[in-house]
């Protein structure tokens, strides 16, 4: 019994080995595009928790039926100067799930379908001329069917 | 390399970009059947043009849905040029360019 799971484990450690050999997971390769993603995320992340309740719209579904795809709207057209734009999922391990800047003659607007694993409070972060505010709303996601 | 839906429309002055663009959008974080990570491929930067000028610049995580959509809003008339383009984290890029109705 001992030998086989010795057998097991050896097995196991040396196909992680060749995978690291073969470059598919070089560690610098995955966390140096993260690297900066992560960053902004901590940023976000830290200024929703100060922001003010805003007054723009958050369309969002309140059940969704297919985690793989979660539409959402952020209409910010009636506040001045909107700068930037950003989802975030609070249960994720990197909460920013997209970040939007706009310049020139772009209006507050974007609507986008994000992925969700489980339930999670989703907060739509906007960034104007009269500063930040953040507009929270809690999805449910249902897997297979019947909602909970 | 990539298939990219890009459809702006102008109405009372502002232009309504519709975008999706076809794409694995893969986190890194699944595995295969045989327990292997498939390796993370997704759009990291995408960025929108209205006749040259960028308009939006968007960093786009690992979070956002397969083939994603999106729809953006930028004032202008019918006839201006809307441009897509994006990056993806394996160096992958692509873009289009079409004309407003």
């Amino acid at each position: 019994m001992k030998r086989r799971l010795f057998l097991k484990s050896a097995m196991a450690t040396s196909a992680v080995a060749t995978a690291v050999g073969a470059g598919l997971l070089t560690p610098s390769m995955v966390f140096a595009s993260s690297a900066k993603f992560k960053a902004l995320s901590d940023a976000a992340n830290s200024s929703a928790a100060g922001a003010a309740e805003g007054t723009f719209k958050f369309k969002a579904p309140k059940i969704a039926e297919n985690g793989a795809v979660v539409p959402l709207s952020v209409d910010a057209k009636k506040l001045d100067g909107v700068t930037n734009i950003s989802i975030l999922v609070q249960s994720n391990t990197t909460p920013l799930t997209a970040s939007f800047n706009f310049t020139g003659g772009a209006v507050g607007f974007v609507s986008t379908r994000i992925k969700m694993g489980k339930t999670s409070p989703v907060t739509a972060l906007v960034t104007s001329s009269s500063g930040v505010s953040a507009k929270t709303s809690e999805i449910k996601v249902t897997v297979g069917g019947c909602g909970g | 390399m990539a298939t990219i839906k890009l459809k702006p429309k102008a109405k009372k002055g502002v232009i309504k970009v519709k975008a999706i663009v076809k794409h694995p959008m893969e986190t890194g974080l699944r595995k295969d059947k045989k327990g292997n990570l498939i390796p993370a491929n997704h759009i990291d930067h995408l960025t929108i043009t209205h006749n040259g000028t960028k308009v939006v610049d968007a960093d786009i995580g690992a979070a956002v849905s397969k083939d994603p959509y999106f729809q953006f809003q930028v004032a202008g008339a019918k006839g201006d040029e809307i441009t897509l383009a994006y990056k993806d984290n394996n160096g992958g890029s692509g873009s289009a360019t079409a004309t407003s109705k």
